[in-house]
């Protein structure tokens, strides 16, 4: 069997600009909607309103029990349907493949992230709201400006590797034919008859960029643990 | 009703424990009260009820004539009007000590950066803290901690100030700067509540002293009364155990 790495050489334009840059965007734009919904469900599951704590801990129950693949699967042919409800259209709105996506990772991950938030603002002792009440601060203002903070410092380093599982699991947006990096990959591989090249080649892209990653998380942490 | 905080007839309950029994006494404006007692007897929670961080089931508390427990009783704005000290400082930790000092003045007195900058400043030089103004409280003794958090709560230009065993959480040599402190407050007429086992604090600058026992005010006299001659046995077996070392 003769091997032939210049497959790559061939298709490095493609599979970076086209597929990379989508891996990308996906990962940070699911993971910024997904820490902001998520801290958002965690204040709500905290909530001493009833409705709102079984709100939130039904939807983190329920994204948590699925598996990711039906979770993207169910959207892509759900959420089209639910904007024609929300816009009182009698079609379903089209929603293309990137944006059907974004949505998908961004409630997905938010249960998640909801549950890291909330084990955050749980660590922080509750002498700080005390001291932040005993300013005239508001609810509002104790957890924006005291709270929410010192949690999201904390936790960074745990939000930040569930990123790095979270940009793992954009590659299961093949199953909605989009082109993320393993999906160009795999284009390219079947269009050249070049399978075991182009996925060592992606699977060794990937370990790359998820082993640095992971090494700059562990570097922050060492960093953090010596401010505090 | 003139005092400056008035209690009367505060009961709290965890539960079936009641921590607080008909609790009923005042602070005068400018009048120096120092409450002390063993360990769980009401003490803290009598003071953290008094800007309605605790909530109390019976009874009623003023603030400047406004009532802490009533529902319609806006809060945060009767909280920004009275300091309080806690044991453990609950300096923000993500904040240096100017922005702790100038957060309440910001974002609930409204006043402008550089107004709020300047008073910060000059109330850590007043704590004797200048040259930490841009350290992180994790950086500073906790004595200076301390210090740093009595400037905050003066920054908010409070009409009172609530102490909770402010020097409990001390190393014993650091405790005096800390009281010292507290003493100037109290010589240039700050209005304070002062829950403390520093017998030597009260004795050189309270006005008045509460001894609380099993969440009950026991006694509510005058400092000398108070030391001189305490008419409750369980006072008197109190002072011969904190003043006989």
């Amino acid at each position: 069997m003769n091997y032939d790495f210049d497959v790559i050489a061939r298709s490095w334009q493609y599979l970076f600009k086209e597929g990379m840059t989508f891996t990308l965007t996906l990962t940070a734009l699911s993971m910024v909607g997904g820490v902001v919904l998520g801290t958002a469900l965690a204040l709500m599951r905290l909530s001493p309103i009833k409705p709102l704590s079984a709100f939130a801990g039904a939807y983190v129950n329920l994204m948590r029990s699925l598996p990711l693949v039906l979770v993207i699967f169910w959207f892509f042919f759900l959420v089209p349907w639910l904007g024609a409800w929300i816009l009182g259209s009698k079609d379903p709105i089209k929603v293309g493949a990137f944006a059907s996506a974004l949505i998908t990772f961004t409630l997905f991950e938010a249960a998640f992230f909801c549950e890291i938030m909330r084990a955050g603002i749980q660590s922080i002792p509750s002498g700080q709201i005390s001291a932040a009440y005993a300013i005239g601060l508001n609810y509002r203002q104790a957890m924006s400006f005291v709270v929410l903070p010192q949690a999201f410092r904390n936790m960074l380093p745990v939000l930040l590797t569930q990123s790095i599982i979270l940009f793992q699991d954009t590659s299961l947006v093949y199953v909605i034919s989009s082109t993320d990096f393993l999906g160009a990959a795999s284009k390219v591989a079947n269009r050249d008859s070049r399978l075991l090249e182009m996925y060592t080649f992606a699977a060794l892209v990937y370990f790359v960029i998820c082993s640095l990653a992971s090494w700059g998380v562990r570097r922050l942490q060492a960093r953090t643990a010596i401010i505090r | 009703m003139h005092a400056t905080l008035h209690f009367q007839n505060v009961s709290k309950w965890y539960g079936d424990f009641q921590v607080l029994d008909q609790c009923s006494t005042q602070v005068n404006k400018g009048e120096v009260v120092v409450v002390c007692g063993p360990s769980g007897s009401g003490k803290s929670t009598l003071i953290k009820c008094a800007n309605g961080l605790e909530p109390f089931q019976k009874g009623s508390i003023h603030m400047d004539g406004l009532s802490v427990g009533d529902a319609a009783t806006n809060l945060p704005q009767l909280r920004a009007r009275i300091g309080m000290v806690f044991q453990h400082f609950e300096l923000f930790p993500h904040l240096s000590v100017t922005e702790n000092l100038t957060l309440g003045q910001l974002k609930v007195l409204n006043r402008s950066a550089e107004q709020a900058r300047e008073k910060a400043l000059g109330l850590l030089e007043r704590v004797g803290l200048s040259e930490h103004a841009n350290k992180f409280p994790g950086q500073l003794s906790g004595g200076q901690q301390q210090r740093v958090a009595i400037a905050r709560a003066l920054a908010m230009d409070p009409v009172a100030m609530l102490f909770d065993e402010p020097t409990s959480a001390l190393d014993p040599e650091m405790v005096s700067e800390v009281l010292d402190v507290m003493v100037q407050l109290a010589s240039e007429g700050m209005t304070m509540m002062v829950v403390t086992h520093e017998m030597g604090f009260a004795r050189k600058v309270a006005h008045r002293v509460i001894f609380m026992d099993q969440g009950r005010i026991v006694e509510d006299c005058s400092r000398d009364e108070f030391f001189g001659a305490p008419r409750s046995a369980r006072a008197q077996e109190f002072l011969s155990k904190i003043l006989s070392h």
